[in-house]
């Protein structure tokens, strides 16, 4: 086992631990302080597939910015125990039987796709992480989708805008 | 009215104009103004080692006085409690005995007499009012203390020293000579 | 697990060493600056009011942060009892992590020789060095939100709202401001971005004056420092989000405002002002041990300018309304940086054909 093993079961662990916070906790601000924990183990994992500007984008944008939102929303939420509205037994079940599908999916997914089977990821090798390789990827290969997606955000922007003007 | 200072500025409420709508340059005069206030002479006065020289018609602590044989001079005659604004002052007299002469220059004297220092203002109204010139207010500042008894001063606490017994705490308690320098002790 | 002690072999102790010695000295001088800062901002701010400040503990007051600290310390420690307890314990710990992650990838000095071995002056250089101070930077916002939101006071509530929401609104501007400076470098480590600027003999600002005077603005903003210290408006918000901590506590608060100070000094140096570059002087015709000595003694100087900078500032000017504060970023600053990104792109364009 070499250090960068070590360190992937770490964060590993970290990340399924810190994601089943953020379901069972009740108080739903501890809930985005463990997704932002979450974050950071992921940003981890980035971090040792030698993709080092997605890690800290990863940080910036998810930790920095929104879930600076989620917990702006949250905090100033009423939040009590007392009112919180009682949920049906059946909602649950129907929760967890649906979410438990979507787990399969993904799952089988994963298993019989033809790409993912017997290959590791790149550990501390590769350089497509790399701003530069990204960026050229991006501009070059990816350039179409790229341009679509901003102007998506722009769309959103724009939303953004026309729903802040009317009140 | 008359300006006093000459630096007074009517207010300017024409609209800004680019220069100053760009509020930098503006910042900027400010922070040279700040500037050349980290060169100019301080104002502090290192308090216990310097002393601010006290105005020459200061107020402070009260003083009940004796006459140049030692002998209190106030008669309780509760003028001074009267005109007090602040009604700082109280007092009980009593009559003098014999054998008591060399203690109190009149018959009636002031068996207590107590100056509450927390409700003075310090206007120097009793002073104004004594007939005797049995109280005057010093050059001291009232000092500082934890408990609200300690402000009510007692006749004891007034009483200047006996010229005669203790003369050298009694030039004390008179204070400096009047054109004494306080900064430096020194004429 | 046999071959675990393999692995701790062949893993180079000496160059963990050598780091985790230079951790150490990098954060306690970051500390011991912060101390200063402090002794510092109350004689500037004396000497501007015409005032001498402390001057009691020790010559010229030198021990006065030393009193300070000891004082905060002896403090009783309050937690109150309405509060979320461990976030309100976790959040001056955020806030003051924050702070001092942040100076790993500062380029302190070129590098020092021992014999063979080359020691460099920086904790790390990683190739996106910018973007990890960003990182960081954006975490610092959590130590006052989580501090706020645990006190379980509306005013440390309002506080940390307003300096999340104003943290978040300057970083865009100093982010595009800096895309700017990232066309002309064409690289995000610190390192590469000062030993360019060496190498070309003149510093970034003088190709990039609107885009340091708005990183300069916005760097004011992000260490909530005066005009931008709306999250500690006293007059509003009695104390501001450090309302309900005391002790240590709120000195972690007070130091982690400090330390950001000192550590976007140290960044604006090296991006806009050449880092330990010493003007007028070649380097290389030193030797490498007293070029670096220099280069430090240089950096140091610059970052104290931009420290006294901060202070000056702060005692002269007088604080932003909040609506004002959120049109400057987003109405003013966020176009004046885009239309300088724009610019810049143009002429690196140009220039390049």
């Amino acid at each position: 086992m070499s250090i960068t093993e070590i360190l992937f079961w770490f964060l590993s662990v970290l990340t399924l631990v810190s994601a089943i916070m953020v379901l069972i906790s009740k108080n739903p601000v501890h809930s985005v302080l463990w997704l932002i924990a979450t974050f950071f183990a992921i940003s981890g994992h980035y971090i040792l597939l030698n993709a080092q500007f997605l890690a800290i984008v990863n940080l910036i944008v998810y930790a920095g910015a929104i879930m600076v939102l989620f917990l702006f929303v949250i905090m100033l939420m009423n939040l009590d125990v007392a009112i919180e509205p009682k949920r049906s037994m059946w909602m649950k079940f129907a929760g967890v039987i649906s979410g438990g599908l979507l787990l399969a999916v993904l799952l089988s997914v994963v298993r019989t796709s033809v790409d993912l089977t017997n290959k590791t990821a790149q550990l501390n090798t590769g350089d497509i992480g790399l701003i530069k390789n990204l960026g050229h990827t991006l501009f070059t290969q990816y350039a179409v989708p790229f341009e679509v997606s901003s102007i998506l955000f722009l769309s959103a922007m724009v939303g953004a805008v026309v729903i802040g003007k009317k009140n | 009215m008359q300006s006093l200072t000459n630096r007074n500025k009517p207010v300017d409420r024409a609209p800004m104009n680019f220069w100053e709508r760009l509020y930098l340059p503006e910042i900027f005069k400010g922070m040279i103004i700040t500037l050349r206030h980290l060169f100019k002479r301080k104002a502090t006065i290192q308090y216990p080692e310097q002393k601010r020289e006290f105005s020459r018609v200061w107020r402070g602590l009260h003083v009940l006085n004796r006459d140049e044989e030692g002998r209190e001079r106030c008669t309780a005659c509760g003028l001074c409690a009267l005109a007090c604004p602040a009604e700082a002052i109280t007092m009980e007299a009593a009559e003098r005995e014999l054998g008591e002469e060399n203690l109190y220059r009149e018959e009636k004297y002031a068996a207590k007499y107590e100056i509450n220092m927390l409700r003075c203002i310090f206007c120097g109204l009793c002073e104004e009012a004594c007939p005797k010139d049995a109280v005057y207010l010093s050059e001291t500042v009232a000092p500082a203390d934890y408990a609200r008894k300690k402000f009510i001063y007692t006749k004891e606490d007034l009483l200047i020293p006996n010229p005669v017994t203790e003369p050298e705490a009694y030039a004390k308690a008179k204070g400096l000579e009047p054109n004494e320098n306080r900064l430096t002790g020194k004429r | 697990m046999i071959n675990l002690s393999a692995v701790l072999l062949a893993f180079d102790w000496g160059f963990l060493l050598q780091k985790l010695i230079l951790i150490i000295i990098i954060v306690s001088v970051s500390l011991v600056v912060a101390m200063y800062e402090t002794y510092l901002e109350r004689k500037v701010a004396a000497w501007m009011q015409d005032r001498i400040g402390p001057n009691r503990a020790g010559p010229f007051g030198i021990l006065q942060p030393i009193a300070d600290g000891g004082k905060l310390f002896f403090k009783e420690e309050i937690i109150p009892n309405t509060s979320n307890k461990t976030l309100f314990v976790l959040g001056p710990g955020l806030a003051m992590l924050a702070a001092l992650m942040t100076c790993a990838v500062i380029p302190w000095s070129s590098h020092l020789q021992f014999g063979d071995t080359t020691v460099q002056l920086q904790i790390a250089d990683v190739n996106i060095g910018i973007l990890y101070i960003f990182g960081v930077v954006s975490l610092g916002v959590y130590g006052i939100m989580i501090g706020g939101w645990a006190s379980n006071n509306k005013f440390s509530l309002m506080a940390a709202l307003r300096g999340a929401s104003q943290a978040i609104s300057y970083e865009l501007a100093m982010g595009i401001s800096l895309i700017a400076l990232l066309f002309i470098t064409g690289s995000l480590s610190m390192r590469t971005i000062v030993e360019e600027q060496m190498k070309n003999g003149i510093w970034n600002v003088v190709y990039q004056p609107l885009g340091f005077l708005i990183f300069l603005v916005c760097a004011f903003a992000e260490c909530n420092r005066t005009p931008f210290d709306l999250p500690e408006a006293e007059s509003e918000l009695n104390m501001g989000y450090h309302q309900e901590y005391s002790s240590m506590k709120l000195g972690f608060y007070l130091f982690a405002e400090y330390i950001n100070m000192f550590i976007s000094s140290a960044v604006m140096a090296t991006l806009f002002f050449g880092g330990y570059d010493v003007p007028f002087l070649d380097e290389s015709t030193l030797a490498p041990n007293v070029a670096a000595i220099i280069g430090l003694i240089a950096f140091m100087i610059k970052i104290g300018f931009f420290i006294f900078l901060f202070m000056w500032v702060r005692w002269t000017i007088p604080r932003f309304r909040y609506d004002q504060l959120m049109n400057l970023g987003w109405k003013k600053l966020l176009p004046l940086a885009l239309v300088n990104m724009l610019v810049t792109a143009a002429v690196m364009l140009w220039l390049h054909k």
